[in-house]
């Protein structure tokens, strides 16, 4: 006799009210670490009306909602690329060696935040700043040795620059054309993306409009001449950071995407040029399948965005390739050694999402940049996922999770009515300038600090499981005299260089900058001259003016 | 009736880390005092000109970049030599604890590391602040 259960209906009057006389639930509501309701249980109920076809397909096949490759890891693992960068480029350098020799596949570049702003490291706006949160780098002189004994032909390098993209990505292919590298061949990424800037992580410099047209420069340029090189890295991870909830990030990073296309398609670009090498960087955060269901409703987001919204006939267009990063506001300073143990689920929420890159935090980020000791156990983390646990033998092992699936419908149907309702105010431009995105993340940092304080969220070591502190973990110190040595640099490079070349090159980027013609070629110019970032950007500056912050709690 | 705590959030330094800044002042007005917020990208000399505008009974700074050490004490210096002796300077971000004992020294009051429950600030703030 074959079994036939009860229907859902049924379980929930009998078997589920009789256990829950004897044994309550812990709490009311179970929801996301966003906020994001839970139900106890999901069947075939939730996704009674699931067509494969049109919900999933086949991996390297639109809707990607499976994955963007066919093979997926069995092809290639994702690229094991932590972020890096302190002190001077040579420290950088030897870091970056460790790295490598360690199994990182690609490099990424922290620049120190002069770097970021478009300040120099003797500026006075510099002092006590130069290689404390990157590597300090004011002209071609520091990329020249970032990259020293690295072949630019065999490695793949994302920089995390994003006012000043445009002058680090020349600098980098002067390295690669110093190094005699064919063009066609390099490949990597710069993050240059500033309108989350605006939203979150705050390093700006010059307004929306000018800003926005550096980036359709760089699309440009790019597309012409560096063909494997990703233009751009269209980012959540910093809205996320900033307090938003997973939601959010979703929406107002591929909100931020439809902005650079049309915008980019507005100048005149054919959007099959330039969108296959449109890329993402997602968070990785704490709730796992929350993260999974967030990475896959981001795919099929965007497939279904340049596919239907902006006609897009290649289909690499239409696929959404990410990097990855782990939550760094989810660590805490307290037990720090517990960081390990978040940061090996976050990575593994992102391989189950089908990430393309992935940076694993170390566990002493809450207190310093990461020691080797440290870094070296981020990376084991990736590469214990790859190679023990069997996660990367199968592509998108959770679909046809009942849960999993109505997750990713439900965060597609809700990343929608944002981006809808950012559509309504005229674009992103328009919501920026509006103070709504900012808004919402910091409505929604509030919220979740509330909710940690009256312990309805827990956090293990700092609201709950709390000990008397060990030591403290031994930290990476910058050299008090990095900033010392980075001067007496800088002042030999402005009096070695060839004055005449150097100030005609700032001459010809400012005639560029007023005429509104693409500034790659003349950014190329004045690096090679060994113009500085500081110079460059005061030079732009001059003509674009600067960004002023509205000041909102 | 008392005055309310008059207090001044400053990012000093080039970091646009202002999650936690805003979260304090947030927490801050919510717990009834006055609360100004610099905005981003202050010099130490433009916080504490701020301050004495405002005249302010407390300035709370946040840094993540880790120039901390070079920043909280000019800031200390700078309100000192203006005469601010008896406005409250405390901090917070990512500072590791080594460098809490030095910072103390230079004069700041007290460090607020990630994870303090914002009550610790409010508590921290309604018994030290001298009140004018």
């Amino acid at each position: 006799m074959t079994h036939k259960s009860k229907n859902l209906k049924e379980w929930e009057e009998t078997t589920l009210k009789d256990f829950i006389k004897k044994r309550p639930e812990i709490k009311e509501k179970f929801t996301t670490i966003s906020g994001s309701e839970i139900k106890r249980l999901y069947t075939t109920e939730d996704i009674k009306d699931f067509d494969y076809d049109e919900k999933l397909g086949y991996p390297g096949e639109y809707p990607f909602t499976r994955g963007v490759y066919a093979t997926m890891y069995r092809g290639r693992l994702w690229t094991m690329r932590q972020f890096s960068g302190f002190g001077t480029a040579e420290e950088t350098n030897q870091r970056y060696k460790f790295l490598l020799e360690n199994g990182q596949t690609g490099l990424s570049v922290a620049f120190h935040l002069p770097t970021i702003m478009g300040v120099d490291s003797d500026s006075p706006l510099a002092k006590g700043e130069v290689g404390k949160c990157g590597v300090a780098v004011d002209t071609l002189k520091d990329m020249e040795i970032l990259f020293d004994g690295i072949d630019l032909e065999k490695i793949t390098t994302s920089m995390t620059i994003n006012a000043p993209a445009a002058i680090l990505l020349a600098m980098y292919v002067a390295v690669a054309e110093k190094q005699g590298a064919d063009l066609r061949k390099i490949s990597g990424t710069i993050q240059n993306d500033i309108l989350k800037e605006y939203i979150a992580q705050k390093t700006w410099i010059f307004p929306p409009k000018p800003s926005m047209k550096l980036i359709v420069d760089t699309f440009e340029w790019c597309s012409e001449n560096l063909p494997k090189w990703n233009s751009i890295s269209i980012s959540g991870y910093h809205i996320r950071e900033a307090g938003s909830t997973a939601v959010q990030e979703l929406a107002f990073t591929l909100r931020d995407g439809i902005e650079y296309v049309e915008w980019a398609i507005e100048r005149g670009l054919d959007v099959d040029k330039f969108a296959p090498r449109l890329s993402f960087f997602f968070n990785s955060h704490n709730d796992f399948f929350e993260e999974i269901a967030k990475f896959r409703a981001a795919r099929r987001i965007w497939a279904r965005v340049m596919k239907e919204r902006f006609n897009a006939k290649n289909p690499n267009s239409w696929k959404l390739r990410f990097h990855t990063q782990t939550s760094g506001f989810s660590l805490t300073a307290q037990q720090p050694y517990n960081n390990i143990v978040r940061v090996a689920i976050q990575a593994l929420a992102a391989v189950l999402g089908g990430t393309q890159s992935l940076h694993t935090n170390s566990m002493d980020e809450t207190l310093a940049l990461p020691s080797e000791f440290a870094v070296q156990i981020a990376l084991r983390t990736q590469q214990i996922i790859a190679h023990e646990t069997g996660v990367a033998n199968t592509i998108d092992p959770l679909a046809g999770s009942y849960f999993v699936e109505s997750l990713t419908d439900k965060m597609e149907k809700e990343a929608m009515e944002y981006i809808e309702k950012i559509d309504k105010m005229g674009g992103m431009v328009a919501a920026i300038e509006a103070g709504f995105p900012q808004r919402e993340i910091q409505d929604a940092a509030y919220e979740y600090q509330k909710a940690v304080e009256s312990k309805e969220k827990i956090i293990v070591g700092v609201n709950e499981f709390v000990v008397e502190e060990d030591q403290p973990v031994d930290i990476l110190y910058i050299d008090s005299n990095v900033e010392e040595k980075q001067v007496k640099r800088l002042k030999k490079i402005r009096e070695e260089r060839d004055k005449m070349k150097w100030e005609n090159s700032l001459k010809e980027l400012k005639f560029a900058a007023e005429k509104d013609l693409n500034l790659m070629p003349y950014i190329l110019d004045a690096v090679k001259a060994y113009a500085t970032i500081g110079e460059i950007v005061n030079t732009l500056k001059e003509v674009y003016g600067e960004y002023e912050e509205p000041i909102f709690i | 009736m008392e005055r309310k705590i008059r207090v001044l959030i400053g990012k000093p330094g080039l970091d646009g880390h202002d999650r936690g800044a805003k979260v304090i002042a947030r927490a801050l007005r919510d717990a009834g005092m006055e609360v100004i917020y610099t905005g981003l990208r202050q010099t130490p000399k433009q916080i504490v000109n701020t301050a004495i505008q405002e005249d302010v009974d407390a300035i709370g700074l946040s840094i993540l970049s880790g120039a901390h050490m070079r920043l909280f004490p000019e800031v200390v210096k700078l309100a000192r030599e203006k005469g601010l002796n008896d406005v409250i300077i405390f901090g917070g971000g990512i500072i590791p604890e080594q460098d809490i004992p030095k910072l103390k020294e230079a004069g700041v009051a007290e460090i607020f590391l990630p994870g303090t429950p914002t009550e610790d600030v409010i508590k921290f703030l309604r018994e030290n602040v001298k009140r004018k």
